[in-house]
């Protein structure tokens, strides 16, 4: 079991160095925070543990981890989300070349009522 | 114990595994980064759930079970949606130490209750890595509130040292490891309370001497850390599910922390050391003494940027401290509609964490694509008519390329190579390697002394009155 966990822990190490490297520096907060949440995973073992627990002490530190954890994987994916919806290519307000003002006044008209031309 | 029903969760781990890859491998382009991060949630979200079913089939779970994972997940989930929704991008850098801290301390609570829980009936090889879980994932913990204390301003951000650390740690850590091998011969819950209490302490020791300059590698090795405490709790509880994941994010801290230290051109043991931006550093060999610095007025400056043809801004985090993003990204734009072709010249260290003064830029509606790496932009320095340096100073120092200065060899932005250069600054102070940036001296650069917020909107204002 041991070792059969061990050769999975060493060749994710050697997927995770791929994948991670490939990465623009651009992205590093956002990448930083996604494997935040990823390291969320976590609940699943404080659920484990709250599900064996039997004595007071057990169910005060199973509270605390999963409490910990939940917290850590909504608050990563939410926060990489909000973070990842500001990254835009070119918003309609500024077309070089154009006025900010009237590049707003065009994208309105051209694209209907809720006036958002998304990218 | 039926064979299929253990076999389906598994492979449930296994599609929640390959989801976490697959949204990695698509940050690899901002345009496919959201995908990513839904992919990686539809993951969570299974591996979660399998987990759910694995309890209830296994059948121990009692009614104190659900109400502690119920009370958990709404008080935990609660406050991380709340944090998350709320929190300004200048303080990311706390929020992620936050994160990296809870996943810490949820890791060693998992090894802590298992130890608690089996004791003396867990083969050694496992309790290797339940001492191991306990161990990083407390200095995990510790580390990650200074580190987060630090960057909120609770705690100085100057290196906080006594002589004399140096042995302490090395006996915390000693502490850590010694009593962690006897309780794997010997185990006991006062042994178990010794390891926990050291590595806690040797968090707060490890990281309390370190600068706020080099935050950017602290949180990089403390996410790394937390990788790897999350990968050891799944070994201890035997889940491949927490060991993949957690290597994962153990190699992304991995290569986060090379990057960063690299781009300062210190090794990470250097940096752990601590002691860096404490003021004591040399700064006889910088630059001639008595060279004049030339000041330019609003006007002169923004006559100089409505008439260039290619202008390179240079954002450090002075512009994230003033909060001028939106400034910045206003008077970017009025140049652009002029028809001057606008970049950004992103350091890798530009704020307070990796690819941190992106996210402020994104923030401030600036596009993506004119955010420029240091390889990518540094040849373009030459044609550039102005490059426009903003709370930005050791990352533009020339005398990182010359030997024996305390940034000597540190990769820098080749802002000198411009055609002119203004600085908008608000006085001659030093950064944090505390030495005179030679940029300032240089004939072709100017100094616009001023607070980076008003400074551009002054500039702005100019642009707009002088060329209407």
């Amino acid at each position: 079991m041991l070792l059969t966990d061990f050769i999975i822990f060493v060749l994710s190490l050697w997927v995770g160095f791929e994948v991670i490297s490939k990465v623009p520096a651009t992205l590093h907060t956002p990448l930083m925070s996604a494997a935040n949440s990823i390291h969320g995973i976590v609940l699943a073992g404080a659920i484990i543990i709250a599900a064996t627990a039997h004595s007071l002490a057990g169910y005060v530190l199973a509270f605390i981890a999963v409490a910990f954890a939940a917290m850590n994987v909504v608050g990563g994916y939410v926060v990489t989300g909000r973070m990842l919806k500001m990254f835009r290519r070119r918003t309609p307000a500024a077309v070089p070349g154009g006025r900010q003002a009237s590049a707003v006044a065009a994208g309105t008209a051209a694209s209907g009522p809720d006036g958002r031309v998304t990218s | 114990m039926t064979g299929t029903f253990n076999t389906i969760i598994q492979l449930i781990y296994l599609a929640a595994a390959s989801c976490f890859v697959l949204g990695l491998h698509l940050m690899n382009t901002p345009a496919t980064a959201r995908r990513g991060n839904q992919v990686s949630v539809a993951g969570m979200v299974a591996a979660l759930l399998a987990t759910g079913a694995l309890v209830i089939h296994d059948g121990v779970i009692g009614a104190g079970g659900w109400i502690v994972i119920a009370a958990g997940v709404v008080v935990g989930g609660g406050l991380g949606l709340f944090a998350a929704r709320t929190v300004r991008m200048t303080a990311m850098p706390q929020l992620v130490s936050v994160f990296n801290a809870v996943g810490g301390g949820a890791a060693a609570l998992v090894a802590i209750r298992d130890y608690m829980e089996l004791g003396s009936h867990v083969a050694a090889a496992t309790s290797v890595t339940t001492v191991l879980d306990v161990i990083i994932g407390s200095v995990t913990f510790s580390g990650s509130i200074i580190a987060a204390g630090k960057l909120q301003g609770m705690i100085t951000s100057a290196p906080v040292t006594f002589p004399g650390a140096r042995v302490v740690n090395l006996l915390l850590a000693a502490a850590a490891v010694g009593v962690g091998a006897y309780l794997i011969a010997a185990p006991g819950m006062i042994g178990l309370g010794v390891v926990i209490a050291a590595a806690l302490v040797f968090g707060i020791s490890m990281v309390m001497p370190i600068g706020g300059a080099d935050m950017p590698v602290v949180i990089s090795l403390l996410n790394a850390f937390t990788g790897t405490a999350v990968a050891m709790a799944g070994f201890v509880i035997d889940n491949t599910g927490l060991i993949i994941a957690g290597a994962l994010v153990g190699a992304s801290g991995g290569i986060l922390t090379k990057l960063m230290a690299d781009a300062m051109n210190r090794s990470i043991g250097a940096i752990m050391l601590g002691g860096f931006g404490s003021g004591d550093a040399v700064a006889a060999l910088a630059g001639p003494a008595g060279a004049s610095v030339q000041t330019i007025a609003a006007d002169d400056a923004a006559i100089q940027l409505a008439y260039a043809s290619k202008v390179i801004i240079v954002p450090g985090y002075g512009l994230a401290a003033a909060q001028a993003q939106h400034e910045v990204a206003a008077l970017a734009d009025l140049l652009e509609s002029r028809g001057v072709e606008v970049s950004y010249a992103i350091h890798p260290v530009a704020g307070r964490m990796p690819g941190h003064m992106n996210v402020l830029l994104a923030e401030a509606n600036v596009p993506y694509p004119l955010l420029k790496e240091m390889d990518e932009i540094n040849p373009e320095f030459p044609r550039a008519d102005v490059a426009l340096v903003i709370g930005a100073n050791d990352v533009t120092n020339p005398a990182a390329r010359r030997p024996g200065t305390a940034i000597s060899g540190m990769p820098i932005l080749d802002v000198d190579a411009a055609k002119s250069v203004i600085v908008i600054k608000r006085s001659m102070g030093h950064g944090y390697a505390g030495i005179d940036n030679e940029l300032y001296t240089n004939p072709k650069t100017s100094m616009f002394f001023a607070d980076a917020k008003k400074g551009l909107a002054e500039l702005t204002a100019a642009v707009k009155t002088l060329v209407g």
